[in-house]
């Protein structure tokens, strides 16, 4: 790889010359009345940033899995898990530092996008590695957000109360979801999956005693230790800036938040990655190749399925937590298909049971949106499109589910 | 029902197969089967094309159920345990009659093809493994030695069909012959007593079987496993097994030492036809 560094650098450089031809007249020249106004730093810019990409393309190793022979290449493994578990703990550590940038924009939109973080890991374990085809994973979210909404409300439970409980209860949907599926394959299991979400919502709908129908619920603000995040205290506990005698700041809650969600998504990252090292990972992938050949192997089908529902559903669920926490109120409004179906392109496109494709992709599919404000009218249209032309290039998502390479004996 | 129980626990036969019968809607496809199996040895199951003799696998490894019979296999106290039985109920179903030691292979090969080779042998061991979720998490050495002992049992096995070299492959690139042997040594980390071979010669070239047969007589050989095998190749058949069924009509035509039924003027009549019907 080293020895063509110069052959890739002059491809990058062309890559970026032909970027600078193509946008410089769209986004570097404004018309000012009867002026041209020229503006080069905006086209300068995509151009580094297609030349960048495309010199790092080259050092990321996409495929897994050489095409020609299907022979793995070893991942990860091959550094020490001293290296592996500093390299994790440096990239938490850069992400952990986001709200010192000060930015509330950044930071409400990092936390949407690790909500999705989320929401994909999840579902990536039902469709990625258990390959059940599931339309209906809102409805897993709806559980979490309306858990913790409706706990605080008629039970009082806290922030931190509601975390396992909000898991346990979705997890129990999602068992409750497995049993009348676990006959169902493919096109039948994604219409009742899809029935599934859609009843949640309904319920939650028009429930108006309980769930306050189409008028939604408040969700109290998160705390921590009893120290509340808002300006003055409004459940029994102190400000945090007046325990810390800072000045208030309204970017106090909204990090706090994001902590402590990064901490929940690296936890997950952490505990899904061991899953799939573990027998039952093991399991849930072969259920995904080939159910009869499990069955013959004394794999009990019916507890694999379910229990893939219950772990993929109560991730979901602990997302739905934060996203009550964070927005402050939900309604059904938020749990619509269009939610499932985007979740679902996170972990089609990311690549299926990938979890470096599913939280890159989370990231891409949430953040795009934001950057393409200034087209809001085509947001969707790219969006399409960007699916499209991914589908085309990459039909098994942006980066291969990688295998776990077992070295050679005393190698 | 209770005289055949007795018998059975007289005689030393591993399996008993007991007035077995499957209907598929009007078709009879097995009318009242009976054969057993010795332990320690390789019984084949022949007939003709549609003779039952997959349906009747179907019915040993619990894939179907039979609406008539059972079907004993002595279990590892020496027990009489009727599989039929084990697919009944909510919890039942083909896994416990795998887990009771039955392990097979499938005609068309099913391996998890976008799983590695040694993946596959892993899943095999999953119901002797540590599944508990925290030691697995947090790595536990108790997790730990059971995971090392599975890897161990994996490369024993590829070792024994000839696939060390292709550990890391994806299962699905492997060339036909290797699949054929892969599914076998698959089959055998589930740690069975008696292992129910497919058609395991179908799409191999002569080389191929060849070393097919020698592994079969392996596995009854070195690793004490009886064997049960069906198949068309009668070369194979004839060369490598103790016991022979054969099959026709969904019934039993002949049963015997492969040179006695290869005799038997009901075999050859259903495999040649008769002068009569000329």
């Amino acid at each position: 790889m080293k020895q063509n560094f110069g052959k890739r650098l002059l491809g990058a450089l062309a890559a970026g010359f032909v970027t600078l031809i193509l946008c410089g007249p769209i986004s570097g020249i404004r018309l000012d009345g009867y002026e041209f106004e020229s503006q080069f730093k905006i086209p300068l810019l995509f151009a580094a940033a297609v030349t960048l990409l495309r010199l790092l393309s080259d050092f990321i190793p996409w495929e897994r899995v050489q095409a020609d022979s299907g022979e793995l290449q070893p991942g990860p493994e091959r550094f020490g898990a001293l290296s592996r578990t500093a390299f994790a703990l440096a990239i938490f550590l850069v992400a952990a530092s986001l709200p010192l940038m000060g930015s509330k924009y950044l930071l409400s939109i990092s936390i949407v996008a690790l909500i999705y973080v989320l929401l994909g890991l999840g579902l990536n374990v039902v469709v990625g590695f258990a390959g059940l085809l599931d339309l209906g994973f809102v409805g897993f979210f709806a559980v979490g957000a309306y858990g913790y909404a409706l706990g605080a409300k008629y039970l009082g439970l806290g922030f931190w109360g509601a975390l396992p409980a909000a898991a346990l209860t979705a997890g129990l949907f999602g068992a409750i979801l497995g049993f009348p599926v676990l006959r169902m394959h493919g096109d039948y299991l994604a219409i009742v999956t899809l029935g599934f979400g859609e009843i949640i919502r309904l319920v939650l709908n028009n429930w108006l005693d309980f769930t306050g129908g189409p008028n939604g619920v408040d969700a109290p603000p998160p705390t921590f230790l009893g120290w509340e995040f808002k300006r003055s205290a409004t459940q029994g506990g102190t400000p945090f800036h007046e325990v810390f005698h800072l000045d208030y700041s309204p970017l106090y809650l909204d990090s706090f938040v994001y902590l402590a969600l990064l901490s929940v998504v690296g936890l997950s990252i952490y505990g899904v990655s061991r899953l799939r090292r573990m027998p039952i990972g093991r399991a849930w992938e072969a259920l995904r190749e080939d159910e009869i050949a499990c069955r013959s192997l004394g794999l009990n089908h019916v507890a694999i399925k379910l229990s893939a529902f219950s772990i993929g559903a109560s991730i979901g669920g602990l997302a739905g937590v934060f996203f009550a926490a964070y927005q402050g109120f939900v309604s059904p409004v938020s749990f619509t298909f269009f939610e499932s179906a985007l979740v679902l392109a996170i972990v089609v496109l990311g690549g299926m049971g990938s979890l470096v494709g599913v939280v890159l992709a989370a990231l891409f599919l949430t953040l795009l949106p934001e950057l393409l404000r200034e087209f809001s009218d085509y947001r969707i249209l790219v969006f399409g499109i960007a699916m499209v032309l991914i589908m085309i290039w990459r039909p098994r998502g942006l980066i291969r589910m990688r295998r776990p390479y077992f070295p050679q004996e005393g190698a | 029902m209770a005289s055949h129980t007795q018998a059975l626990s007289r005689d030393p036969e591993l399996l008993r197969v007991e007035q077995l019968s499957v209907r598929f809607g009007g078709i009879v496809a097995l009318n009242k089967v009976n054969f057993t199996v010795q332990p320690g040895t390789i019984t084949a199951l022949i007939g003709p094309n549609g003779a039952g003799k997959t349906t009747a696998f179907n019915c040993i490894t619990g894939f179907y159920k039979a609406h008539e019979g059972a079907i004993w296999l002595r279990d590892r106290d020496g027990q009489p345990q009727d599989m039929v039985q084990l697919q009944k109920g909510y919890f039942g179903g083909t896994h416990r009659v795998a887990r009771a030691g039955i392990a097979r292979t499938f005609q068309n090969i099913r391996l998890f093809s976008e799983m590695s080779v040694l993946e596959n042998l892993l899943v095999a061991q999953h119901q002797l493994l540590n599944r508990n979720i925290i030691s697995g998490i947090f790595q536990l050495p108790r997790f730990r030695a059971s995971e090392a002992g599975a890897l161990e049992t994996a490369r024993y096995w590829l070792k024994e069909v000839d696939l060390e070299s292709s550990a890391n492959l994806l299962a699905g690139s492997l060339p036909y012959g290797s699949q054929r042997r892969l599914e076998i040594a698959r089959a055998m980390c589930t740690k069975p007593r008696l292992i129910c071979l497919d058609e395991p010669a179908a799409g191999l070239n002569p080389r191929e079987t060849e070393e097919l047969a020698k592994l079969i007589q392996k596995l009854r050989g070195t690793h004490q496993v009886t064997v049960m095998v069906i198949e068309h190749d009668m070369s194979l058949v004839m060369g490598i097994s103790d016991h022979v069924v054969v099959l026709n009509y969904g019934e039993v035509i002949a049963s015997g030492p492969p040179d006695a039924v290869q005799k038997d003027p009901k075999v050859l009549s259903a495999y040649l036809g008769t002068e009569d019907e000329g």
